[in-house]
């Protein structure tokens, strides 16, 4: 019998619920108000009282009012139609709630029930499948979507019949399986998982071996980002945390995109409502949109759900991941999760941990930064989930409690420097501070060597010590004065600020600058290298700054230029022209 | 607000602080409103029988047996066209000595707007300061504040902004302010001749702080009201958030809540989120577009209620004295838009995007140059110029004195780097550069 309750107290949204039979840890209740019934997931119990965080406002509840318990944790709903969706924190499709304000309680479906897709047969009769085996595939928009063998389904199970190819709607039985015991089970095209279980139907999750090309040249050349691979970025406001995000949401090399907006501004992601559908996806020609789902819980909207839309976003990804696909999952921001749970721990009054945060903090970050990955699947394809999460650090300081848990959970660390930001050298991430643990593993060595170039890994490391001395230099230039160091001071520093503004600098606005391929970030590496080794004639230091600052320049067009077009040429031989004056012989 | 007959009383408090008192009280829904001895009060905590009430004058001269009535409903405020040219307290009270507004009753802090409903801000908010218009432009439907310190003279480039944005409405939200402050905004409305355009919620430094938590919610419900129902552009003031938010401190210090980062309480971006995400471009037509205050102890943005703002705010504009200029010049190194981008460059002209970019570029060479120069370096010749071309850039451009259209920047762009630099310089695309630079 389900088990019921009625509410004892309220603070906030934090909701006591005295329960009459057995209530399970982060089980689904569901309080009424007058009428209404509001979501509310138990996240303590003392004795027969559980505590409830509701995922909406709890404005005019009363005491006494009654509660239903579920007996299931959260759930999203998976199958073929999440695919360009816009979706709340609890995956209910934003589209079909009516009025232009939100409204208490409404809850609307995932899936369209209605809609029929086209059926293809995969497995055979008496075959053997487990969960997430392939039955059948589905056309989704443009994308092959699988019909698996629902994820709670335990042990090995028989085909004893798939439906022929045709139409057929999500609730639709399209396979009965038989189990170890020789039960029948019907199997839909739809299946429900908990969100905050990761799903685990693969064989296994190698190191990750492969590069996901974002088109940023700062985080593709000097710290790229792994597929299956996690990477966070920190940053004060300002900073172009979000600009960098969209790019990297636009150009990733990636079948499918999560975007999750978790407590971040709604303008931001009217911004990908209104320009995704209009934006071309550089690699298939489709609309960004065909190829994103948008998670988005803002900053207004209830707090609890703010948890939630990040393990729906992840079991959603996951659930693509199963199906051999290449998911870019992008989560913006991580703090405001954190923030969220602080806000409960405060209201629970547990004994509060750095920062008021609540004290396993750091487990929760690293649990979920495990849920990602490049994995084989039983039958032998592959599926990957990358992870960009970005983290927003009271006052700038990344010695707080969530960039600290997530340092030690994410393996990219792109930090964004104010100072860059002030002085409008976006995207800011600085050069130096950041971090690609992936160039350390050889497997990705091997991969830059075979993809890119033999010298690749030793481009990128002397990229970087130039960059490092070229900061030293500009040091010791402003402790001692321009004529107070060498002229090799400043050519030093001018070498470094060469791979800054052509490498490092790009314009997320401007059509052809904002998307770097490989082969043009290799072939402007090895232009700025060039230079560096390049010994040139000046005779005092007033001529290195104009020098540069004119190669600099003719570099930023070429940047703006067409790809080894003729304009772009044009450029490349003037730089020529202008090295070989200076050329020291 | 009046009882009527047959509403339960109740008589018996068990538990008073500075902000809150307890009650044992049945049937009280949360966030309801009550009336404690007349004081207005709201239910923050239910635990069984007990209710915790938050009264918002304070409790002063409360005794156990204050009569305590509930009114079955969240705070709300009569909302109509009869608000124009109005200031009420912060209970929406009339403190102008005119009559009560009638209208329809609308609970206050109201639910947010889907946002697949919203619509991407897209049209320019000109101010004729440069330092806004050609730097940070502003765009209906976007949230921003002034970050500035006390001394500074942030309302009354706010009331200079308001004024010529064109708004069909501008609400007014006074959290704290002075008695002064609020005479300003009242004169130099009234001058302009704008004064039923207006309409003001004003909590002084001469009422009890904990009021002003309604403030916000007053003003946004009614620019709800404008913005949604009759599809205008509406402009909401609200000044000073700090002061909001050191309120909402005081009361989650009385509630004994756990304090995070400089004793604000653990849901302070929450909190303010809930305010400044009501600014929205609604699909009709009607906006709602929110300057705010947000004023900082000895410039620090690491401060709990600035940082958590920069969070959620759409940029940040920050006001600072040129002493070169001996003016005020909106400062373009940590001053920001976000959605400026939306406008730049496709409502203003095409040059907008890069001119702005090159003159700040050019701004921050110079403040390398001064601090070169303060260590007791020579200066090269590019050190000299950019020092010339910032005196002129400030004077020019950033100071708040500045009236002119989007256009005249920009010319004045190309004009002051005309006269520093030479083209290679400036970095700036070469089609643009042919375009514009002056031809004598």
């Amino acid at each position: 019998m389900a088990t019921n309750g009625k509410v004892t107290g309220i603070i906030a949204n934090l909701v006591i619920v005295e329960a009459d039979g057995p209530v399970s840890q982060n089980e689904i209740c569901f309080i009424n108000l007058k009428g209404v019934d509001l979501m509310a997931e138990v996240i303590k119990v003392l004795g027969v009282k559980a505590y409830t965080q509701v995922f909406e406002s709890t404005r005019g509840l009363k005491i006494g009012a009654d509660v239903k318990f579920m007996g299931h944790m959260l759930e999203v709903t998976l199958g073929p139609g999440i695919l360009s969706r816009n979706y709340d924190g609890l995956q209910n499709d934003l589209d079909k709630m009516e009025g232009v304000f939100l409204k208490r309680g409404e809850y609307t479906e995932s899936l369209n029930p209605e809609a029929e897709w086209e059926f293809t047969p995969m497995a055979k009769t008496g075959e053997k499948v487990e969960a997430g085996s392939w039955l059948g595939e589905v056309i989704e928009g443009w994308m092959p979507h699988k019909i698996m063998v629902p994820f709670k389904f335990e042990g090995t199970y028989t085909v004893k019949s798939v439906n022929a190819k045709g139409k057929y709607k999500t609730k639709d039985v399209i396979a009965v399986l038989t189990d170890e015991k020789g039960k029948d089970i019907e199997v839909t095209m739809m299946q429900k998982w908990p969100v905050k279980m990761p799903i685990k139907a693969y064989k296994e999750k190698p190191r990750p071996f492969k590069i996901m090309e974002t088109g940023v040249r700062t985080m593709d050349t000097l710290n790229p980002l792994a597929e299956g691979g996690t990477g966070f970025v920190p940053g004060p406001f300002g900073c172009g945390k979000t600009v960098l995000q969209h790019a990297v949401s636009q150009q990733a090399e990636a079948d499918m995109i999560i975007v999750t907006a978790c407590g971040e501004r709604a303008n931001e992601v009217v911004e990908i409502f209104t320009e995704f559908p209009e934006l071309d996806d550089p690699r298939t020609g489709r609309k960004l949109m065909e190829r994103t789902t948008i998670i988005c819980n803002t900053s207004n909207m209830p707090v609890a759900a703010r948890e939630a839309s990040v393990y729906t976003g992840m079991t959603i990804a996951e659930y693509y991941r199963s199906m051999g696909l290449k998911v870019l999952l992008l989560a913006d921001s991580t703090s405001r999760w954190a923030q969220a749970l602080r806000e409960m721990s405060n209201r629970m009054e547990e004994l509060p941990g750095p920062d008021a945060f609540p004290m396993d903090l750091p487990a929760i970050i690293s649990n979920f930064y495990a849920r990602a990955g490049f994995v084989y699947l039983n039958n032998g394809e592959t599926g990957s989930i990358t992870f960009l999460g970005t983290v927003s650090p009271a006052g700038g300081n990344l010695k707080e409690p969530v960039t600290e848990s997530t340092k030690k959970a994410a393996r990219c660390f792109y930090a964004l420097n104010q100072d860059r930001a002030d002085s409008k050298r976006y995207p800011a991430i600085d050069p130096i501070d950041s971090y690609s643990k992936y160039l350390e593993y050889p497997e990705i060595q091997e991969y830059l060597k075979n993809s890119i170039s033999e010298t690749w890994v030793d481009d990128v490391t002397l990229a970087k010590d130039i960059l490092l001395r070229g900061k030293e230099a500009s040091e010791q230039i402003n402790i001692l004065g321009d004529d107070g160091v060498p002229i090799d001071y400043h050519e030093r520093y001018w070498k470094a600020e060469v791979i800054d503004f052509v490498i490092l600098q790009q314009d997320a606005f401007d059509s052809i600058d904002k998307s770097t391929p490989f082969e043009r970030q290799k072939f402007m590496m090895g232009q700025v290298l060039d230079i560096y080794r390049t010994k040139f004639n000046f005779a005092t230091f007033e001529e290195v700054n104009p020098f540069f600052k004119a190669i600099i320049n003719l570099f930023k067009q070429m940047n703006y230029a067409e790809f080894k077009s003729e304009k772009f040429n044009g450029y490349l031989n003037q730089i020529n022209e202008k090295i070989n004056e200076r050329k020291a012989v | 607000m009046e009882t009527s007959a047959f509403q339960k009383i109740y008589t018996k408090i068990t538990q008073i602080t500075k902000a809150t008192c307890s009650l044992n009280a049945q049937g009280v829904g949360y966030e309801e409103i009550a009336l404690v001895n007349g004081r207005l009060a709201q239910v923050v905590k239910i635990q069984g029988d007990s209710v915790t009430l938050q009264i918002f004058s304070g409790t002063e001269g409360i005794p156990t047996n204050a009569e305590v009535v509930f009114l079955g409903k969240a705070p709300t405020i009569k909302v109509s066209d009869e608000l124009a040219g109005r200031f009420f307290n912060a209970y929406g009270d009339p403190i102008d000595g005119g009559p009560a507004v009638d209208g329809k009753e609308v609970e206050i802090g109201g639910p947010s707007v889907n946002p697949v409903r919203r619509k991407q801000p897209s049209e320019l908010i000109p101010t004729g300061i440069a330092g806004i218009d050609l730097n940070n432009t502003l765009v209906t439907g976007q949230k921003i504040p002034f970050f500035a310190d006390p001394d500074q003279p942030f309302n009354q480039v706010m009331a200079m902004v308001a004024l010529r944005a064109k708004a069909d409405k501008i609400i007014l939200g006074g959290m704290g302010l002075s008695n002064d402050d609020y005479l300003f905004f009242k004169n130099i409305f009234d001058n302009a001749g704008a004064l039923d355009r207006i309409i003001s919620f004003i909590n002084t430094t001469e009422n009890p702080p904990v009021e002003r938590l309604l403030v916000p919610d007053m003003a946004l419900t009614t620019a709800e009201y404008f913005a949604h129902e009759k599809h205008e552009k509406v402009l909401v003031l609200l000044t000073d958030m700090t002061l909001y938010a050191d309120a909402l401190s005081i009361v989650s210090n009385r509630m004994d809540q756990i304090p995070s980062k400089d004793s604000m309480p653990g849901s302070l971006y929450s909190d303010l989120a809930k305010i400044y995400e009501k600014a929205v471009q609604f699909p009709e037509g009607g906006s709602i577009t929110i300057i705010a205050v947000t004023t900082l102890s000895g410039g620090d943005i690491t401060h709990a209620i600035p940082d958590n703002t920069g969070y959620i705010t759409e940029g940040q504009l920050f006001l600072r004295r040129d002493t070169d200029i001996g003016k005020v010049i909106v400062d373009p190194f940590r001053s920001l838009s976000r959605l400026k981008q939306l406008v730049i460059g496709k409502q203003t002209r095409k040059d907008h995007p890069q001119v702005m970019n090159a003159a700040i570029r050019l701004f921050a060479d110079a403040a390398n140059a001064k601090t070169k120069l303060e260590n007791g370096f020579d200066l090269n010749d590019y050190d000299e110029r950019t020092l010339k071309f910032a005196k002129d850039y400030s004077r020019e451009l950033l100071a708040i004195d500045i009236n002119i259209d989007i256009d005249s920047m920009l010319d004045t762009g190309w004009r002051l780097f005309a006269e520093h630099f030479n083209k290679t310089e400036l970095g700036i695309k070469d089609e643009l550069v042919e375009k514009y630079w002056p031809k004598n």
